[in-house]
């Protein structure tokens, strides 16, 4: 279970990043946020996003259209 | 014959002798690298550059606006700081509607040709006397992307440093209470500023 979930399914780029970003803003190093997104392009940007901002994209799965990602943040 | 085996005076000799020349090499060495980390210092490369983007927005349609809003907050998400210089076209983004008060006539002229804010502005391709602009708001709305007058309030949400272009206001009689609340306004410089330390710049 994570830490913080969060439901960014039917938006569209860029507001599930910027969901993610202004989520990662109220939660403490070391914890983990599970994020849920059906926008075609959340794998490439959460990847991306991870990397850029030295994030741990921990798992990431697809059923049935909808994209779940867990990060762990850095500590 | 040992090293060891040599008379005391011999071998303090050598000693001295290795000594002076490590010492030359080496100095030769660390001058060079003060040498160099002085050119870099005086070329402006070490730690002037920060992490941040800065774009220009010159044109005011919806699709344009849409690309440089887009950007702007994804980089923003991506942890970067960002710059927003606003010109001509691109002041419309961040009008909140039109004032005629204290106007020349040219200027009312002016404000009667430019759309009143992000929300009524044109498409650039396929505009068909506004038509264009509805189907696109209807298309975007299906497929739940976010419109662009929420866009903008957003990446100003996101702190994103959001200046107004003062020279292009006031050739198209753009007055301050036209805009929206608290951005900065400044002119080449202030942009150039941002621009040169920054590691993206665009011009949309």
């Amino acid at each position: 279970m994570a830490d913080l979930e969060l439901d960014c399914k039917a938006i569209s780029c860029p507001m599930p990043i910027v969901r993610v970003a202004k989520a990662v803003k109220s939660m403490t190093p070391g914890q983990t946020l599970e994020v849920q997104a059906t926008d075609p392009s959340f794998q490439a940007d959460i990847e991306a996003w991870a990397r850029r901002t030295g994030n741990e994209l921990v798992s990431f799965t697809t059923q049935d259209d909808v994209h779940s990602a867990l990060i762990q943040l850095k500590g | 014959m040992e090293l060891s085996q040599l008379p005391d005076e011999l071998r303090a000799e050598i000693k001295r002798i290795i000594d002076d020349e490590v010492e030359k090499k080496t100095r030769g060495f660390s001058d060079a690298l003060d040498q160099l980390r002085l050119q870099v210092e005086k070329s402006g490369c070490a730690g002037e550059q920060e992490d941040r983007a800065t774009l220009v927005v010159f044109s005011g349609e919806m699709d344009t606006l849409f690309a440089a809003c887009t950007i702007a907050s994804g980089a923003a998400a991506m942890g970067m700081e960002v710059s927003m210089f606003f010109t001509f076209w691109g002041l419309n983004a961040i009008r909140v509607g039109r004032s005629f008060k204290g106007k020349t006539i040219t200027e009312i002229m002016v404000a009667c040709m430019m759309p009143g804010g992000p929300k009524s502005v044109p498409t650039s391709r396929m505009n068909m006397a506004g038509m264009g602009p509805r189907f696109f708001k209807y298309l975007m709305k299906k497929r739940n992307v976010e419109e662009l007058p929420n866009l903008v309030e957003l990446i100003q949400d996101l702190g994103v440093r959001m200046v107004a272009c003062e020279t292009s206001m006031m050739v198209m009689g753009v007055k301050r209470e036209e805009l929206i609340e608290g951005i900065d306004y400044g002119g080449v410089a202030t942009y150039l500023e941002d621009a040169a330390k920054s590691k993206i710049t665009l011009f949309i």
